[in-house]
């Protein structure tokens, strides 16, 4: 069981996607929100990237302007190393094709009146796969509910209301492995399933790099998931990147006080969890 | 030994759905606590950590129904009251819940200072409001709670402060038993330790004499509660203290439970996740065996056909598995 995973170092690989002193400001004059403040990151191809922050930090609104669904206010995000270009619907769709995410909440992640069917297919189509045989289709849509350990022969005609949260969760992990997207940008995908079905996903999440070699952008708030899971973390504050770097550098041996601060805050079981650093009686 | 404040005996309650079936989500649960601990309960959703929760309050509405079993506070048996009962003289000096979303149980319009007039009237109709006032100032300035607290609405207050602040009102008339489901997951960390330190400051200062505490983190399980109990399917797998289970979980389900945590300390990163195939048994018609068995890897046909009870072992512990105790930490051995 316990085998230690190799860690390789990304840092002199090929760039996926790099941003340069983006900066998202929301409401304007004495209204206005710094949400993201002037960061900088480059994530490489087939890195297991953590953003890590509390609620409020800027890390949702930071994974919608990777996204493409808003605008960076100031700054410029590269793609592959050449600016990226998202100015009309084709070229959105166009940039879809190398980037997917998966959301928290897997019960408001599909149209409820497509069938699974449906919503395999439609991957199949997105890639090219149009004009392929019936027989093929479902071949590929069997392989890819077999990599996340679910039965096509069972969801055929289902509706993704009729799965639980843990299996809705998997299966588009398995829309992910028909896409085979360059950059998968996942939000808290573990958030809302119970503990069992989250080692599961994570280690989909990992099979599903290892095998495909695409860049995962993890976002969460559990610092011990993104120790577990990552080979680079960036700690999120306010908007701004506070401390990345190599998992077991950053979170064996902080350097920031926020950091510090995050990671005495996580109740752990071979230290003593020290209730003494927060005080009651301060003002909040 | 210390004196038994709760105890819970072979507790059975169901779910009536729409269509007339029964949903057995309380299954047979014993457990008992003494004075001063706290017994934590895991398990993964749906398994009936809250509805253990719900069913101990005596506090049964449709579709909760009440089967058999008894609820013994500080040797009072309240199993079997009617609801209207159970509020005027149980709950809140008896017993007292803190719900998962506890941040959304108080109304946007009301001051705060009326929740606890609300609370403290429920058993006392003619307390005077200035008395109502010079107690819950004494009580939230000694849990640290800022005085203008009072006279606040919810919506100006942050969800840690918030989540404290029902905390410190439901536990105004000192209840024996306090039961928190839940209560720090909608939190941040620094908040989630904040709840966590006034609700020790509360038993320390003996104010609770008692803690049923709730949750799917193990981790925080460990660092709050003296005991823990894995609960499965409706019914206890596996008890234990709190160090003894997660460092010698027993039975397969808890062991593999164990084995999914997730903590910021050096050698978490290279170790394998263990995860649990499968999902948990329909329990409206619950397997006659170990209802753990169709996920379990080390099962038999032996424990799809037999029941199987709760058998101690070591001091104090218990487990409900066919196998006995050293052949499972054998099997885990040579893993």
């Amino acid at each position: 069981m316990n085998e230690p995973r190799v860690r390789r170092d990304f840092s002199d690989g090929p760039l996926c996607l790099s941003g340069r002193g983006v900066t998202k400001v929301f409401g304007l004059g004495d209204k206005k929100t710094v949400a993201v403040d002037h960061v900088d990151f480059d994530f490489h191809e087939g890195e297991f990237v953590s953003i890590v922050g509390e609620s409020g930090s800027g890390k949702t609104t930071l994974s919608k302007m990777l996204l493409g669904l808003l605008n960076p206010t100031e700054g410029e995000i590269l793609f592959q190393g050449k600016p990226r270009d998202i100015s009309s619907g084709r070229k959105k769709r166009e940039y879809w094709k190398g980037i997917q995410a998966i959301f928290q909440d897997p019960f408001s992640s599909y149209n409820v009146f497509h069938k699974i069917d449906s919503v395999l297919l439609d991957c199949i189509n997105m890639r090219g796969g149009r004009a392929l045989s019936r027989e093929k289709k479902i071949e590929m849509m069997t392989e890819a509910c077999s990599f996340v350990n679910l039965k096509f022969a069972e969801l055929t005609n289902k509706y993704p209301f009729e799965l639980s949260g843990g299996q809705m969760q998997r299966l588009m992990i398995a829309r992910i492995f028909l896409l085979k997207p360059r950059i998968l940008l996942a939000d808290e995908p573990t958030s809302m399933v119970d503990a069992c079905s989250r080692a599961t996903i994570l280690d989909m999440l990992l099979e599903l790099r290892n095998e495909t070699g695409m860049t995962i952008i993890f976002i969460t708030h559990d610092i011990g998931l993104a120790y577990y899971i990552s080979d680079t973390v960036y700690i999120m504050e306010h908007g701004r990147f506070v401390e990345s770097g190599p998992a077991d550098k950053v979170i064996l041996n902080p350097q920031a006080a926020y950091t510090k601060r995050l990671i005495s805050d996580v109740p752990k079981i071979h230290e003593e969890w020290d209730l003494s650093t927060v005080d009651l009686k301060a003002e909040e | 030994m210390g004196k038994v404040i709760l105890e819970v005996r072979d507790l059975k309650t169901k779910y009536v759905t729409r269509f007339h079936e029964d949903v057995y989500a309380v299954d047979g649960v014993s457990f008992q606590i003494e004075e001063g601990k706290s017994l934590g309960v895991a398990g993964e959703s749906g398994c009936g950590k809250s509805t253990l929760a719900l069913s101990m309050m005596g506090y049964y509405f449709p579709p909760l129904h009440y089967i058999s079993g008894d609820i013994i506070i500080d040797g009072k048996n309240i199993s079997g009251m009617d609801p209207d009962t159970v509020r005027k003289t149980i709950l809140g000096t008896e017993i007292a819940y803190i719900p998962q979303a506890a941040m959304n149980a108080l109304n946007p319009t009301q001051k705060i200072i009326r929740f606890v007039e609300d609370v403290i009237r429920a058993h006392d109709p003619k307390a005077d409001k200035k008395e109502i006032r010079e107690r819950a100032t004494a009580r939230f300035a000694e849990l640290g709670l800022p005085k203008d607290v009072l006279d606040k609405h919810a919506v100006e207050l942050s969800g840690g402060m918030k989540q404290r602040t029902v905390i410190a009102v439901s536990t105004i008339l000192s209840p024996k038993v306090l039961i928190a489901d839940e209560p720090s997951s909608a939190l941040d960390v620094t908040s989630q330790k904040m709840v966590i330190k006034m609700m020790r400051e509360l038993m320390e200062k003996g104010y609770i004499k008692s803690m049923l505490f709730i949750t799917h983190e193990l981790p925080l399980l460990y660092n709050v509660t003296d005991d823990i109990m894995v609960m499965y399917a409706g019914q206890i797998v596996e008890k234990g203290t709190a160090k003894e289970m997660v460092f010698d979980p027993v039975h397969p389900y808890s062991h593999g439970l164990m084995g999914s945590i997730l903590v910021p300390e050096e050698g978490t990163r290279g170790s394998r996740l263990t995860a649990i195939p499968g999902t948990p048994p329909n329990l409206k018609k619950p397997p006659q065996g170990c209802r753990f068995a169709e996920r379990c890897r080390y099962a038999t046909d032996e424990c799809r056909y037999h029941a199987i009870a709760e058998k101690p072992f070591g001091e104090g512990r218990s487990y409900r598995c066919l196998r006995s105790v050293d052949q499972l930490r054998e099997v885990y051995e040579n893993e």
